[in-house]
């Protein structure tokens, strides 16, 4: 047997020559394993988001192979660093041109809760402005840190129904936000 | 031409305009003069246009909040002679409920986004200016936040005190 790990099958009916699953548990198996992140780097964390990139942690081993900076076929927004308030409608605008589904992650403490910067300028975390799945807590967080929020939102991912996008709670919470 | 130092600097100055201008001090070699609103641009343009100064490039413009005092901001000019490299600091004292003073875009392109940076942070009313909007911030922001008339910190908020981070 070779060392390379696999993913787990998702708990299903096994038995000689099939596996029966629920079609939400397959997708989310696929969803997790190919995140496509989009990387929303301002600051510092961005920086440390660059060593989670590189060869040492990896972040590709996740399936997380395409990053792109752009909102299209993107599925996880990761927001690094300090976004001021003059930043906030184009972070905004970033987060609507993505399509459902859609994961968003803030990382370190800037983008949770505006960080060290108790000031006018700056927006006091980015939940003000749209919906945050994951937070990632440091200044800044080691690439570790950021792996571990990563394969939370995995985690959220894998577990997600087909239908909470459509449900009338999700609904709610985007309305809070002013979106649709 | 010759050289030109601090000295030189003064009596030129005082030659041209007398009591219209008041010598503060000169910390750390810079020499500091203080003027009125209706003075600025004449001072202004004798520096930059005379013959023997040259003092052609501005530095920088910007502005201070003394709260105590009673002409409460003051609008700073810091102008540089690239021939010489003798550097002069300019100040005018504006009341808080007046902050107006004349443009010296008129003279300096470069001073547009300097007076906008000045109008943004400290509410100096830039008379004459092509363009005064706010250069930095947002625009819908409703204060001028280097002004000291409030708290750094919101004393209401909660959500960062230290208990929230076992402190």
């Amino acid at each position: 047997m070779s060392d390379v790990q696999i993913v787990n099958a998702p708990p299903g009916v096994e038995g000689s020559g099939f596996f029966a699953t629920s079609l939400d548990k397959a997708i989310g198996l696929a969803r997790s394993h190919s995140l496509w992140p989009l990387p929303f780097a301002t600051s510092c964390c961005g920086i440390e988001f660059m060593a989670t990139m590189g060869s040492h942690y990896d972040l590709s081993r996740f399936g997380a192979e395409r990053l792109s900076f752009s909102p299209r076929q993107a599925d996880l927004l990761m927001v690094m660093g300090t976004i001021s308030k003059k930043m906030a409608p184009v972070l905004r605008q970033v987060y609507l041109q993505m399509a459902e589904p859609r994961w968003v992650m803030a990382v370190g403490a800037c983008a949770s809760s505006g960080g060290i910067f108790d000031t006018y300028s700056v927006l006091q975390g980015i939940d003000e402005v749209i919906p945050v799945d994951v937070y990632v807590p440091g200044c800044p967080p080691r690439p570790e840190a950021i792996i571990d929020g990563f394969m939370n939102i995995q985690k959220l991912v894998q577990t997600e129904s087909l239908r909470r996008r459509e449900s009338p709670e999700y609904q709610k919470l985007l309305a809070q936000y002013g979106i649709q | 031409m010759g050289t030109l130092n601090n000295e030189i600097l003064l009596q030129q100055f005082t030659a041209q305009f007398g009591e219209r201008v008041k010598f503060v001090g000169e910390p750390y070699g810079l020499v500091t003069v203080e003027t009125d609103r209706n003075q600025i641009i004449d001072v202004l343009t004798f520096l930059k246009n005379d013959a023997q100064l040259q003092f052609v490039y501005l530095t920088d413009i910007t502005a201070i909040h003394y709260p105590e005092q009673e002409n409460s901001i003051g609008v700073i000019y810091h102008l540089h002679s690239l021939v010489h490299n003798v550097r002069i600091r300019l100040k005018v004292f504006l009341p808080e409920g007046d902050v107006r003073i004349p443009t010296a875009s008129v003279l300096w392109n470069g001073a547009n986004w300097m007076e906008r940076e000045t109008y943004d942070f400290f509410g100096v009313d830039f008379e004459g200016h092509p363009n005064l909007v706010r250069i930095l911030n947002v625009d819908d922001m409703t204060v001028f936040p280097m002004r000291k008339e409030y708290p750094l910190e919101d004393p209401n908020r909660v959500d960062k005190k230290d208990f929230y981070f076992g402190r």
